[in-house]
């Protein structure tokens, strides 16, 4: 492998049903960053059915490229005619870089192509820079520069790691929804776009997908939202979540919730927050009856305030917020929602 | 001497103990206060094969020996006495005569479905006029034809009414030994359902309050010949047996209760506050505690010795009777301290520590009094 | 139908995170147990064992201690354990872990093989597609039920907002999700008995078309930079007061912090 010859950054451009992810935004606008110290480019590579018109949206938030894999194979998400576009794309333009989302998708994709090109993959990161390898000058060692680094939390959030990926290319990272931001985008701006098709020839790795059962729309993305009032199994019952609810509805904000409340089946895991939820950052994140656990902590503890109510004064959540209240969420919550909604009518 | 568990013994341990902490401990506290018998609990119970841990595998058992059968009850009975004693009463008095005494059709009839825990086991000995003294039985078993007929009741009996398959001691005669005329007892396997065959009342405990303590009533009530369980005349000696096998069931409880006393206690003296300082920073806390788990690990030590003396030897009265008076009087007085050093919250139900001070007492009391063990080793020693 | 199921020995980080003095995690006082997501897809092959009839072998990797989680799996009801353990696999990334992984499988027979979505330490849910495609075969991620229907398998497949129902020609790959069950207790009877069976143990040289190059710490090419634990954000104010205080409380942050 001559690592010379691999150039650029590249961005996996996930779209479901023709219309962009907002991730690969995210990716967009920590692309432009790398490619900036690296002094190259960046290149989203947009793989769908029909999807070509979406090249302008790249264009506007940051792809200086992009390469469009167009087929019929390619409607719905597929592991097999969608490994096969990506890693044809990278034997052929091959990219220094290639990032993709840490999505349902993603971290399915990333995997399957990365094994296929035979190159390292850094899971679900949180930060990526460039930077030396080995970090300090080793005698002995060649110290190595213009390295992707890639960071991320390992064991439950407990410890993080920053990994390269030095003697293989592309350095491939998949990366964490709600961390990297996007760039303001730029209208009308145009990218280089080029069509590429590989050819898709269906084999036994093409699986058939049968039905598309999409869940019931909940009303707001919780990785969107500005308030978040969370429940964890202190709240009792799926009953008692009315109390977080109007809370949140006084706010204008979302309910969400720990991995306990998804496993006891009182809510659907798109609103779990945690390692194996979403990550959030909202302005404010109230932690009602929540423990936190350190899987929980690990998708809640960048949000700008952290206000949790729980009777056990012990409770680990306490470690992380910045206002802490002990006591009883039944008494509390409901005190708390007649309070704000007299505080916002005397305002107006 | 090696004190290490084999690995299979510490896997079986840690599952007895997931399945404690997830599944009964949630509803100790309400099983308590409702005083429901536990039927879902036993259910699960059955489906893995905790109501047959000791029983062979060709009679429907987990074929495991006396030791996992003890830490089955131990940890059951961290989190819940109730539980604990179901599973006891169940397997010691219950599956273990009819497994030493029964014929291989009584064994097909009745001890495979009890080790699979599809039926439920009682034992019914103590009368109103004999707990203590056997002898003093008043239950009458008479042959007529192809049936014995039972006549009498029995007190105090757990998993009474829950429970499908009794085994029941009754008088059939009278022999002279050594000039005196004494009654002559049998056993008897007796169907729940069968004519003539009724429940007295539900007794009102101060622990174990989900067990089900009920009155057996006999009236004319006719069962097969074929169930008289060993020899007729040798119900003396299969109670006593059974019960020596029932002792290690129930120091098995009562360490589990002490045990769980002292976990619970542990970690309150680290969260309680007086005087700006942990209770556990003071050294009466310490020395208590101290004193506490060195009884405990003393009791653990006996009652599973007394568990592998009966996979190892024949006769074991001694290690179960000294098994029992230890550990029994250990959950008292550990369960008592823990109560105490809980102070006024001790004594309050929602604190797991007044249900297991409830719950520790009859452990001196069934299956053979404090008074009876002592009676038991000391007739050992003076023999 | 022969089903070969990928498991790991974690440590325990739900509720037992242990730290040292200086703040740094202590390993060694945490215990180990089976990846639950290993755990969900080792029941998910065991209830098809009861409704197909299948014969269920599971697969580690990892250091001879890891021995217990195929036992534990025995247990449960698994047939048959292959622990792959060698010193030259060790500090191996996903890249080297499914290489040695499809390495061992090449010499079973299967018609699904099934692992975790991800594990506990690692997250990085990469293991199960990287075995898939050494191995050629197709892979379904994020199972939330699987069903079998002659030579192929329908899976729910989970995505964020939806799921897709798959259908695919064994032999397949599924990675099982923690929600795809509840997994079965072991049982006492079990628990001796997968003690009484052997375990097959195999090196390095029992690993089928697997280059040297591509195992190991040598074989990994991710390398790790630096590792450390991760820094908190130490903890803010804290109050107890009665209801009507700590409302008061609230409202006020909320005020000086302009959220109202």
């Amino acid at each position: 492998m001559n690592l010379e010859e691999y150039k650029g950054v590249y961005v996996f451009a996930q779209q479901v049903d023709n219309e962009i992810s907002s991730i690969a935004f995210e990716l967009l606008g920590k692309a432009k960053d790398l490619a900036k110290d690296l002094g190259t480019d960046v290149t989203a590579v947009l793989v769908g059915s029909g999807v070509k018109g979406l090249a302008d949206q790249l264009a506007e938030y940051g792809a200086d490229k992009v390469i469009v894999v167009d087929d019929p194979e390619l409607k719905d998400y597929r592991t097999e005619p969608y490994a096969h576009a990506l890693s044809s794309v990278i034997n052929k333009y091959k990219p220094e870089i290639m990032l993709v989302g840490a999505t349902a998708i993603g971290r399915d994709l990333g995997p399957r192509v990365s094994a296929r090109v035979a190159t390292g993959l850094t899971a679900d990161c949180t930060v990526l820079e460039i930077g030396d390898f080995p970090l300090q000058a080793v005698p002995g060692q060649e110290q190595l520069h213009n390295q992707l680094l890639m960071t991320r939390p390992a064991f439950g959030g407990n410890t993080i790691a920053t990994i390269a990926c030095p003697y293989n290319r592309p350095q491939m990272a998949t990366v964490r929804a709600g961390v990297m931001q996007k760039i303001d985008p730029i209208k009308g701006a145009k990218a280089v776009v080029e069509e590429f098709n590989p050819g898709f020839t269906p084999d036994n790795k093409y699986v058939e997908i049968l039905e598309i059962v999409k869940s019931v729309a909940e009303t707001v993305d919780i990785m969107d939202a500005k308030i978040l009032v969370s429940g964890g199994r202190g709240v009792g019952s799926p009953e008692n979540f009315k109390l977080l609810e109007d809370l949140a509805e006084v706010l204008g904000g979302t309910v969400s919730c720990s991995r306990a409340v998804v496993d006891s089946g009182w809510k659907p895991k798109d609103l779990q927050v945690g390692q194996t939820g979403k990550t959030v950052r909202p302005n404010v994140y109230f932690a009602i009856g929540i423990s936190g656990a350190i899987q929980h902590v690990a998708g809640m503890e960048e949000s700008d305030i952290i206000i949790a109510v729980n009777k056990d004064a012990d409770a680990p959540i306490f470690d992380v917020a910045d206002y802490g209240v002990v006591g009883d969420l039944n008494k509390i919550v409901p005190k708390l929602t007649e309070a704000l909604k007299a505080e916002i009518a005397a305002a107006k | 001497m090696d004190f290490t568990l084999s690995k299979e013994h510490e896997m079986a341990r840690a599952l007895f103990k997931e399945f404690a902490e997830k599944e009964v401990k949630p509803l100790a506290q309400e099983v308590d206060e409702t005083e429901v018998f536990p039927r879902e609990t036993v259910e699960k119970m059955a489906k893995l094969g905790f109501l047959g841990i000791p029983v062979p595998k060709e009679y429907g058992g987990q074929g495991c020996d006396p030791l996992t059968y003890a830490m089955c009850v131990e940890e059951l009975s961290k989190v819940c006495g109730t539980t604990g004693v179901i599973v006891s009463a169940h397997t010691s008095l219950c599956c273990d005569p009819i497994q030493t005494y029964g014929t291989e059709e009584q064994k097909q009839k009745y001890l495979i479905p009890l080790a699979k825990g599809e039926k439920l086991g009682a034992f019914g000995l103590t009368e109103p006029g004999a707990g203590t003294d056997a002898q003093g039985q008043q239950t009458k078993a008479v042959l007529d034809g192809d049936e014995w007929v039972l006549n009498g009741s029995k007190c105090f009996i757990t998993n009474g009414k829950e429970a499908d398959v009794y085994v029941i001691f009754a008088i059939t005669g009278t022999v002279e030994k050594r000039g005196r005329m004494t009654k002559e007892i049998s056993a008897f396997i007796v169907e729940k359902g069968t004519p003539g065959f009724t429940f007295g009342t539900k007794e009102k405990k101060m622990g174990i309050r989900g067990s089900s303590t009920y009155e057996l009533i006999f009236t004319d009530c006719r069962i097969p010949k074929g169930n008289l369980l060993g020899q007729q005349g040798k119900g003396f000696g299969i109670a006593m047996h059974t019960l020596d096998g029932g002792r290690i069931g129930i120091a098995s409880q009562a360490l589990g209760l002490a045990e769980g006393a002292l976990e619970t206690t542990i970690s309150y003296v680290k969260e309680r506050k007086q005087f700006g300082r942990a209770i556990g920073a003071f050294q009466n806390t310490q020395f208590q505690l101290a004193d506490m788990a060195t009884k405990v690990q003393a009791a653990q030590l006996l009652v599973y010795k007394a568990a592998m003396a009966k996979a190892t030897q024949k006769v074991y009265s001694v290690e179960a009777a000294m098994a029992k008076l230890y550990a029994a009087e250990v959950a008292m007085e550990v369960t008592t301290k823990a109560v105490q050093l809980h102070g006024g919250y001790g004594y309050i139900r929602e604190y797991d520590v007044e249900r297991m001070m409830r719950d520790a007492k009859i452990t001196e009391i069934y299956e053979g009094t404090s008074e009876v063990q002592r009676m038991v080793i000391s007739g050992a020693l003076l023999k | 139908m022969k089903i070969v199921v990928c498991i790991k020995q974690v440590p325990d980080t739900k509720g037992g995170v242990k730290f040292n003095p200086d703040g740094t995690l202590d390993r060694g006082a945490m215990l180990t147990i089976m990846n639950p997501d290993d755990k969900a897809g080792l029941e998910a092959a065991l209830r098809l064992k009861d409704q197909y009839g299948a014969e269920v072998t599971v697969v580690t990797m990892g250091l001879p201690k890891a021995e217990e989680v195929l036992r534990e799996a025995m247990a449960m009801g698994a047939d048959k354990g292959i622990l792959v353990t060698d010193r030259v696999l060790g500090g191996a990334d996903t890249w080297a872990t499914s290489t040695t992984v499809a390495g061992a499988i090449r010499n079973l027979e299967y018609d699904l093989i099934i692992t975790g979505r991800q594990a506990i330490d690692g997250d990085t849910a990469q293991v199960g597609p990287q075995i898939s495609e050494h191995l050629d075969i197709p892979v379904i991620s994020y199972a939330q039920d699987i069903k079998i229907e002659g030579d192929s398998v329908i899976v729910e497949r989970q995505y964020e907002d939806r799921y897709h129902v798959v259908k695919a020609k064994m032999p397949c790959l599924i990675t099982a999700l923690s929600e795809l069950n509840e997994p079965r207790y072991m049982t006492p009877g079990g628990i001796f008995d997968a003690y009484k069976q052997e375990i097959t143990v195999w090196g390095r040289a029992d690993l089928k078309d697997v280059d040297d190059s591509n195992l190991g710490l040598k074989g990994s090419p991710t390398k790790i930079a630096k590792a450390s634990d991760k820094v908190r954000k130490g903890a803010g104010e804290k109050v107890a007061l009665d209801p009507d205080e700590s409302v008061s409380y609230i409202v006020d942050k909320l005020k000086v912090k302009h959220v109202i």
